[in-house]
C-alpha cells in the first residue's frame, strides 16, 4: 500500500502544527466560532448533537494493521471506545473533545493518516471498490489511480472553495462495488478495443435531497489523460456551478440544468485547451511518480496453492456455522487458494459501523496474522480482510466470533446500512440507528435471512442521504412530520452498475410501524417471487411496486 | 391575532467538550435542563440571547429553545430533538448525560473550567 514520502510527512505535520495553533487561538478567544468554524471543517471536526464530532480519512478504504491499531487507541484515550466506520470509508469519532484534537491527529499523523478534506466544499477522501486488488472479477487494482487521484485533489489550491462538496469513486471490476454512479465523478477501469487501459468517466451523480444517476461524459478515457480530464470537468464546474443556492450547487444540478451533451461539448473544450498548451498540460502526472505510485500496490507475496483447501472443506463438514460463514461472507479471490472475508460490523441488534476498541484490535490482529497486512473499509460499513489463505478461515472464524464479529449476513437483509442519524448528527430529521437495530432482530434467524437472499435495507435519518436510502432495495429515510419521527420508504433502489432511485412507496409511518410493515413486504416478496433465486429487485422489477406497497400498507 | 408565546430557554454547546449547556438565570451554563432561565416573553427571550452573545470563548452556537413547564415551573422539552439532546444518544444510554456519571468527561469551557 501507499507509503507517504517526505513531502507527506512534512505536509501533514505543517497541517496538524496550523490546526493546533488555530484551535488554540479560538480557545484563547482570538478566532470567533464563524472564523475556526471553516477551519474546522477543513479539518474533519463537526460539531454534532452532544459533542464534537472527528472524521478520519481512510483513503480508498486501505488501511494496515498498525494504522487499524491506532485507530483503536485513539478511540479508547481519546474518546469512548468505539468508533463508526460511515458509508464513504471513513472513521468518525463521536466524542472528540476540542482540547484533544491536536494530540489525535498527531497520533494519525504518526500512521500516516490524516483528517484533512473530509468536510468542506472540496474533494473528499477518494474511495474505490473494497475488493480492490483482490477481486476475481478485478480489470486492473483501482487504488493507483485512486492514490492518483488523491495526491493531486489534496490541497489543489484552485478546488479548495468549489461551489459544493465534490466526490470522486473508483472501480477497477464491471461488477461495481464502489457506488460510481452516485458520486460526483464516477470512473470505471475498462480496456478499449485494441486493449488500452482507460476510464469510462461518469459526472453528476449523486444521492440526496435530488437523486441523479450518473450520466457518461466519455465512453473510454486513456489512463494518460485522467488528470487533466478531471482538471477540465473541475473547472467548468467551479466556473458554472449553482453558488446562489446550497441545495441546487452539487454537480449533478448543473449536469441535469446544462445537459449532458452541453456539458460534455464545455468539459472537451477546455481539456483540448490544456492539451494544447505548450509543454502538455500543467497536471500531466510525471511517469516516474506514476510507477511508484503503483508499485505501493503490486500484489503480496502470494503462495502457490491448489484453489481447494482441505483444512477448509473438513472444518466446515463438522461446523455449520463455519460453513454458514464462510458461504456468506467470503468472496472469490483472483488467486487460487485464497478468499476474500467480509467482516460484519454489525452483528445482531448492534448500530451498522460501530466497532469497539476491543474488536479493532482484533481486526488489526486479522489482518496482520493472515491478511498480508491489509485491511479495508467498506461503503457497506464492514470491514474486509482481503487475502486470506482458505486454509486459514476456521482460524479467522474462531477468533472473529470470540470478538463478536463473526455474523453471517453479508449481503442479506440485517447487512443493513445507516447513517448516525439524530442519535448524533446535528443535520438529522430522525433516529436512523434504533430502525436498523429493529429490523436486525427481526429478521436475525439465520435460515430466514438466507431464504430471502440478497436484499439490501439502507436507512438514513435526513434527506442528505448518507444512508443511500435511494439505492437500497428498501430504502427508509427518517424526516419530522408534525412533531413526531416519520419514515418513508422507497423501493426497487440498486447501488450496483445496474443502478436504480427508489421509488417512494406511499405516505411515512410511524418508528414503531416501520419493523412489522418491512416484515409484511419480505412476506409478499416470499410468496411471490418465482423461485429461491430469485431476488428481491428482480422480483420487484417483474411485477412492479403495486404488490409491496400493499403489503407494506396492510395494516 | 398575535401568536401565543411558549416559554423559551438558551442552549448552546460547550467550547471545549461540545457539551449540551443550558443558560442560567445568572448568565453562566449549566449541564441540567432543570437549571436553565426561562424565557416567559419574546423581551425576555431577547435578554437572555444578549447575554450569550459575548460569550463566545465558552459557547458556540446559543440560541432559544421551546420548552414546556411542570407544575413546578420546571421547563422540559417540547420537541424530540431537544429531548435526545437532554439525555445522549437513545442506543447508548451508557454515554452523554442520561449517562450515571455525565460529568467524567472534563469540566465545561461554559463554567470557567479547563
Amino acid at each position: 500500500m501507499y507509503r507517504y514520502d517526505e513531502f507527506d510527512h512534512d505536509y501533514v505535520r505543517a497541517r496538524v502544527s496550523e490546526f493546533r495553533d488555530q484551535t488554540q487561538r479560538r480557545i484563547d478567544g482570538a478566532l470567533t466560532e464563524d472564523e475556526y468554524k471553516p477551519l474546522r471543517l477543513q479539518n474533519g471536526l463537526y460539531l454534532q448533537l452532544h459533542a464534537y464530532m472527528l472524521r478520519v480519512a481512510v483513503p480508498y478504504g486501505t488501511l494496515n494493521s498498525r494504522q487499524m491499531r491506532t485507530l483503536a487507541m485513539i478511540a479508547e484515550r481519546w474518546d469512548e471506545g468505539y468508533g463508526h466506520f460511515t458509508t464513504r470509508q471513513n472513521i468518525q469519532y463521536n466524542w472528540t473533545k476540542l482540547t484533544d484534537v491536536g494530540d489525535i491527529l498527531d497520533a494519525l499523523a504518526d500512521v500516516e493518516m490524516h483528517a484533512i478534506q473530509t468536510s468542506g466544499n472540496c474533494i473528499r477522501n477518494v474511495t474505490a471498490d473494497h475488493f480492490a486488488g483482490a477481486a476475481a472479477d478485478e480489470i486492473e487494482d483501482p487504488r493507483p489511480t485512486a492514490e492518483l487521484v488523491r495526491q493531486w485533489s489534496t490541497a489543489h489550491p484552485e478546488f479548495a472553495f468549489l461551489p459544493r462538496k465534490f466526490k470522486i469513486a473508483v472501480t477497477g471490476s464491471p461488477n461495481d462495488r464502489a457506488v460510481t454512479k452516485a458520486h460526483d465523478i464516477g470512473l470505471r477501469m475498462l480496456r478499449n478495443d485494441a486493449g488500452e487501459p482507460g476510464y469510462e468517466v461518469i459526472v453528476g451523480g449523486g444521492l440526496g435531497r435530488t437523486p441523479m444517476i450518473g450520466k457518461v461524459i466519455r465512453d473510454f478515457l486513456p489512463k494518460d489523460d485522467l488528470l487533466p480530464y478531471l482538471e477540465a470537468i473541475l473547472r467548468v464546474y467551479n466556473l458554472h456551478g449553482r453558488r446562489d443556492n446550497k441545495y441546487k450547487a452539487r454537480i449533478k444540478i448543473l449536469v441535469h440544468e446544462t445537459g449532458i451533451d452541453d456539458m460534455r461539448a464545455q468539459v472537451e473544450a477546455e481539456f483540448d485547451r490544456q492539451m494544447r498548451e505548450e509543454g502538455g498540460p500543467l497536471v500531466a502526472p510525471d511517469p516516474v511518480q506514476v510507477a511508484k505510485i503503483t508499485a505501493y500496490f503490486a500484489p503480496p507475496a502470494f503462495e502457490v496453492l491448489p484453489d481447494a483447501s482441505t483444512t477448509l472443506e473438513t472444518a466446515m463438514a463438522n461446523d455449520a456455522a463455519l460453513a454458514a460463514w464462510v458461504g456468506n461472507n467470503t468472496s472469490e479471490h483472483r488467486t487460487p487458494g485464497y478468499a476474500i472475508v467480509t467482516v460484519a460490523i454489525k452483528g445482531t441488534g448492534e448500530a451498522p459501523g460501530d466497532a469497539t476498541t476491543a474488536q479493532m484490535r482484533v481486526l488489526a490482529d486479522m489482518g496482520e496474522k493472515y491478511s498480508h497486512d491489509e485491511l479495508r473499509i467498506s461503503h457497506e460499513q464492514n470491514v474486509v480482510l482481503p487475502h486470506v489463505r482458505k486454509d486459514d478461515l476456521p482460524a479467522v472464524f474462531s477468533a472473529l466470533r470470540k470478538a463478536g464479529l463473526a455474523t453471517a449476513n453479508a449481503g442479506l437483509i440485517t447487512d443493513i446500512i445507516a447513517c448516525p442519524g439524530l442519535d448524533y448528527c446535528a443535520l438529522a430529521t430522525a433516529r436512523s440507528i434504533p430502525v436498523a437495530q429493529d429490523l436486525s432482530r427481526r429478521f436475525a434467524a439465520p435460515e430466514r435471512a438466507k431464504a430471502i437472499g440478497n436484499f439490501t435495507i439502507k436507512i438514513s435519518g435526513c434527506i442528505n442521504a448518507c444512508g443511500h436510502h435511494h439505492v437500497g432495495h428498501v430504502g427508509i429515510l427518517g424526516l419530522e412530520k408534525s412533531g413526531i419521527e416519520n419514515y418513508q420508504i422507497t423501493l426497487g433502489g440498486d447501488h450496483t452498475e445496474t443502478m436504480a432511485v427508489g421509488e417512494r412507496a406511499g405516505p411515512g409511518i410511524s418508528a414503531e410501524e416501520v419493523g412489522p410493515a418491512i416484515e409484511r413486504l419480505v412476506d409478499a416478496y416470499l410468496d411471490t417471487r418465482a423461485d429461491e433465486n430469485e431476488r428481491f429487485i428482480d422480483t420487484y422489477r417483474r411485477i412492479g411496486a403495486e404488490p409491496f406497497k400493499e403489503a407494506l400498507y396492510a395494516a | 391575532m398575535a401568536r401565543e408565546f411558549k416559554p423559551k430557554i438558551v442552549s448552546a454547546n460547550d467550547l471545549h467538550i461540545g457539551d449540551v449547556v443550558y443558560m442560567n438565570s445568572g448568565g453562566g451554563w449549566t449541564r441540567k435542563l432543570a437549571e436553565a432561565a426561562i424565557a416567559h416573553n419574546a423581551e425576555e427571550g431577547e435578554t437572555l440571547m444578549g447575554r450569550a452573545a459575548p460569550q463566545q470563548a465558552k459557547v458556540v452556537g446559543p440560541y432559544l429553545a421551546d420548552v414546556a413547564l411542570d407544575d413546578d415551573g420546571r421547563p422540559f422539552p417540547t420537541h424530540f430533538r431537544e429531548k435526545f439532546r437532554t439525555r445522549g444518544p437513545s442506543t447508548r444510554p451508557d454515554l452523554g448525560k442520561q449517562s450515571a456519571n455525565p460529568e467524567r468527561r472534563e469540566p465545561l469551557a461554559a463554567s470557567g473550567g479547563i
